[in-house]
């Protein structure tokens, strides 16, 4: 009976932590696409302006 | 409005889930002949459900870009298939984690389990695709045919406990005619269903949002380069 309640822990442990890493790599991501996008509109910002020069 | 969609979302699944634990661990007793390993059963049904319901709406989104030539539908396909594999992957490991003490073994190769598995490899195979491929219309035209393609594979995942008995256990649930489980004991699994999709739902929006910014990132490198 002690396996069976720790095998259930695992089981929920399991369900839990996939959720919880997926989650944070979800909001990692996030980052880095916000980070991307303002270095890619700044880029554009600098390359007009030199074209108007 | 999608921010608030997902913070509704986020909070009812999260209040969800947190009462189902309560009533999994404090309402249901143990079953007679599993004992407490049973409850995997409260993640293992509900995230399989999910991980379906998501690959048809994956599929469905795939018909409608191959109709429309629409990307927004692609971006759905793309999130949704994601998220459900996510939840695939928790079906098969808890499913294994209570196979290993119902069953004595953390694995067989019998219908339910190699079918699901497969549809877990197609739809891994669906990602890896998707990052193989620069150009988005091709990318996208090419992972909805793999998407209709492999939900095929759904249906015979669904019904293989019917068609073929083997060593999963047949239908329990009362919807499929099941009738193996005490009302008491049901209950909490479609309540669980209704947390993972809602928590589901809000995973598939953000990685929405994430295409739409990745599609925004190309176009504006595409017009950088331009100059």
């Amino acid at each position: 009976m002690g396996s069976n309640f720790t095998f259930m822990f695992y089981g929920f442990l399991v369900a839990w932590m996939v959720v919880i890493l997926y989650v944070i790599w979800i909001a990692l991501r996030e980052r880095k696409l916000r980070d991307e996008l303002e270095r890619v509109k700044r880029m554009v910002d600098e390359r007009e302006r030199e074209t108007k020069k | 409005m999608r921010l608030k969609i997902i913070l509704v979302l986020s909070v009812l699944s999260g209040a969800l889930l947190a009462w189902n634990l309560h009533t999994m661990f404090l309402n249901v007793p143990d079953e007679a002949n599993q004992g407490a390993v049973f409850r995997i059963i409260y993640f293992h049904v509900p995230s399989a459900i999910t991980s379906m319901i998501g690959f048809y709406a994956g599929m469905f989104a795939g018909i409608a870009y191959l109709a429309r030539k629409d990307l927004r539908f692609d971006a759905f396909a793309a999130s949704v298939n994601e998220v459900s594999l996510v939840f695939a992957t928790i079906t098969l490991i808890t499913g294994s984690i209570w196979g290993r003490i119902i069953w004595g073994i953390w694995w067989t190769w019998d219908y339910r389990l190699t079918s699901y598995f497969v549809c877990w490899l197609m739809y891994l195979g669906y990602l890896m695709l998707r990052r193989a491929i620069d150009e988005p219309t091709t990318r996208a035209r090419l992972s909805a045919v793999l998407s209709i393609f492999a939900c095929v594979d759904i249906v015979l995942v669904w019904k293989s406990i019917e068609w073929y008995r083997t060593q999963h256990p047949g239908p329990v649930l009362s919807i499929r005619n099941g009738g193996g489980m005490a009302p008491g004991m049901e209950a909490p699994i479609y309540w669980n269903l209704l947390a993972l999709a809602m928590l589901a739902a809000v995973l598939t929006i953000m990685r929405m949002r994430q295409q739409t910014m990745q599609r925004e990132i190309d176009s504006l490198r595409r017009y950088a380069h331009a100059f």
